[in-house]
């Protein structure tokens, strides 16, 4: 048998695997993408019909078979907001500490190590611990104090990194450049240092507020009510929030038939603030790079 | 003065920068207090007792052994070490069939005087009542109480937190629930999310690419309770009428769910490292005649292992923390699963059903927070896992 010098054969065979690879690929990322755009179509196209000015706007009725869920849009912002408050100072201070003061050795190793682990610890743990802590051991009771709380610690591993990512791709030329004019490291990183790094801060905070926004776990035995129809007063009072009303009138209730059109109206209002959220800090990266490049 | 703040502020901001340990610290502290208690609580219910007739030589028994006689499941004392005499269980909503509402007295006053007299008439019998009710001078024997045992709740195999007169916190359905579920999800998310960060890193036009990261972005942003409602009201029926069962809630419908919400995970770590496999790697092969394919399953995929590896463990814990999505999809039972098909329980799932309904500092309570510290270290030693392959990776690339 004559064996051809030139092995045409396997050239070819090299060619039809790879296209047939590269079809499985393609073929198996746009199911997914399909399979997203179904998720997100479907609830689109239930919850659409549900939304109405008076249905973001009235409180449930009827055993939350009927009427709005304005109260637990306004729990959920309250909560963003307190969880804000907690979050937002601490995580930045920590991530300037990281980067700036903290001496590179074990101290920044092991800091990062707990706040990766911190990262990793699931949602209903940190229910668990912010009831055990706030609610009990503080005596806050099931309140939006107690929640903000647990919501605030939850999200500062994402803070922490973002910040620190942020500052470590400043250069230090210009750290430098800042304190061999006579400025004090605290006026080099005010003035100079976490300005440039804004733009990526803020596109940590805004993603980290999307997170706390559609969180369950932590806010079942520290905040959430079942029904509270009214408007909270104050920040021990418990409050409603959109999470877990969609949970509770999906799962339970007194007629779940009757609840699920406002179950999907519900979960749109929930996809949509991830949206919008999202987009947000999207825009506001693509925003600041511009800006940065034309610099 | 400008000195003196200087210092203030790098104070508050050392501060600051330990406060995730902190949180880790009070994380373990309180979890640990709350679950350790369980260890202290005693076998039967807190306040009562399990009288014995004076005859019956038994003392001991297991929460186990409790559960099955009080369930009619073990009927001889022979079973449990004493004479072959068949068991009569006794408890407090009984006292009605034995005794006429005269004979207890109108406050039940006379109640405990004559259960005492019914056990001391019936040697087969075992009566659970409140320990207060018990004449001081009656002539019982009482099964000897102890605590409950670690080996009960980490390899006990039932868990049944509200059974009376002893619960069962066999902690090892959970546990295999939890892993059964994850294991089904990585096995499902694995395939389609090296698709798409092989599509995305090595295969996809520049502009199919901007637009499948956001879209991909966005799906680890979707809150899991929209997945758990999506589970719920599209993968539940469907499982239902496809498989032919009797009800939807499953392991199998939780997999699904969590293999879409690992999917995010897995494509972003895998993508990043396929992406960072340095290109003189990829030239070399391509220069020496290997065709793309050749170049990215030979050479780019396996220098990228590790951090492909890294992100599959980092998916198994998010998978294994998952709550609420689970929580709505695999209809909740507490039994070591057979098949995937069958409903299930995971232990972030039982914490969140359960906790709500569990008097806080019952034994019901403290179980449910040493499932917490349990769920704490299986995702702290997932957290340790990725943390070493990838420092490992950080050497190898330096």
């Amino acid at each position: 048998m004559n064996t051809p010098v030139f092995p045409v054969g396997q050239h070819l065979r090299k060619r039809r695997s790879q296209s047939v690879a590269f079809f499985v690929f393609t073929l198996l990322s746009y199911l997914i993408v399909l399979i997203f755009f179904v998720i997100l179509g479907f609830i689109l196209y239930k919850g659409a019909s549900v939304i109405s000015w008076d249905f973001l706007t009235q409180a449930p009725e009827d055993g939350m078979t009927a009427g709005g869920i304005f109260p637990a849009i306004v729990g959920t912002l309250l909560l963003m907001l307190g969880s804000a408050v907690v979050s937002f100072p601490i995580g930045i201070m920590s991530g300037i500490y990281m980067n700036e003061y903290a001496s590179k050795g074990w101290v920044v190793k092991f800091i990062r190590l707990m706040t990766n682990n911190l990262s990793g610890v699931p949602s209903i743990v940190f229910g668990l611990f912010g009831m055990a802590l706030f609610v009990k051991y503080l005596g806050f009771g099931d309140s939006i104090l107690a929640g903000s709380l647990t919501l605030g610690l939850l999200s500062l591993p994402l803070i922490i990194r973002t910040t620190e990512e942020a500052l470590k791709d400043i250069p230090d030329g210009i750290r430098e450049g800042s304190l061999a004019l006579g400025a004090t490291k605290l006026q080099t990183i005010w003035k100079v240092v976490l300005p440039m790094g804004m733009p990526r801060i803020i596109t940590g905070l805004i993603l980290s507020l999307g997170r706390v926004s559609g969180e369950t776990a932590p806010i079942l035995f520290t905040c959430a009510a079942y029904f509270f129809p009214q408007l909270p007063t104050s920040i021990l009072d418990q409050c409603m929030a959109l999470p877990y009303h969609l949970y509770v009138i999906s799962t339970s209730g007194t007629d779940i038939e009757a609840q699920q059109p406002i179950a999907y109206g519900t979960a749109l209002v929930l996809i949509v603030i991830v949206l919008v959220i999202n987009l947000l800090a999207g825009l506001l990266r693509k925003y600041f790079e511009k800006r940065l490049k034309i610099k | 003065m400008r000195k003196l703040v200087e210092k203030g502020v790098k104070w508050l901001l050392t501060l600051s920068g330990f406060v995730t340990s902190l949180v880790i610290l009070l994380i373990i502290g309180f979890l640990f207090t709350e679950g350790a208690g369980l260890f202290r609580k005693k076998i039967i219910e807190e306040g009562y007792v399990l009288a014995l007739n004076k005859e019956n030589p038994v003392r001991t028994m297991t929460a186990e052994q409790i559960k099955a006689v009080f369930d009619e499941d073990v009927t001889s004392w022979k079973d449990l070490g004493g004479p072959d005499l068949a068991i009569t269980t006794f408890r407090l909503e009984d006292v009605e069939k034995y005794f006429t509402e005269e004979e207890l007295g109108a406050q039940y006053e006379y109640a405990g005087e004559k259960i005492a007299a019914l056990v001391d008439a019936n040697p087969g019998m075992v009566a659970f009542v409140p320990e207060s009710m018990i004449p001081e001078n009656a002539e019982l024997n009482f099964i000897e109480d102890s605590n409950i045992s670690p080996k009960d709740v980490f390899v006990g195999a039932e868990w049944f937190p509200t059974a009376t007169p002893s619960s069962l916190f066999g902690m090892w359905p959970l546990l295999a629930g939890t892993l059964w579920v994850s294991f089904f999800a990585i096995l499902f998310a694995l395939p389609f999310g090296l698709s798409i960060a092989i599509y995305m890193a090595e295969i996809a036009p520049s502009k199919v690419r901007d637009v499948f990261k956001p879209l991909i972005e966005l799906l680890n942003g979707i809150p899991s309770v929209v997945y758990g409602f999506f589970g719920l009201t599209i993968i539940v029926p469907l499982l239902q009428q496809v498989f032919g069962l009797p009800v939807g809630e499953s392991g199998l419908a939780g997999s699904i769910v969590l293999a879409i919400m690992a999917l995010p995970t897995i494509v972003t770590v895998a993508e990043d490292a396929m992406r960072n496999c340095p290109r003189s790697l990829r030239e070399a092969s391509l220069a020496l005649g290997a065709s793309k394919w050749q170049t990215v399953s030979k050479v780019v995929i396996p220098s990228s292992m590790s951090s492909i590896a890294s992100g599959i463990v980092l998916g198994i814990g998010r998978a294994v923390g998952e709550t609420m999505a689970v929580l709505m999809v695999t209809g909740n039972a507490a039994v070591i699963p057979h098949s995937i098909l069958e409903p299930l329980r995971t232990i972030p799932a039982t914490i969140a059903a359960e906790l709500g309904e569990a008097p806080a500092g019952g034994a019901h309570y403290q179980a449910l927070f040493m499932l917490g510290v349990i769920l704490f270290f299986i995702t702290f030693f997932i957290n340790l896992c990725v943390e070493y392959i990838s420092s490992r990776n950080k050497a190898k690339n330096r």
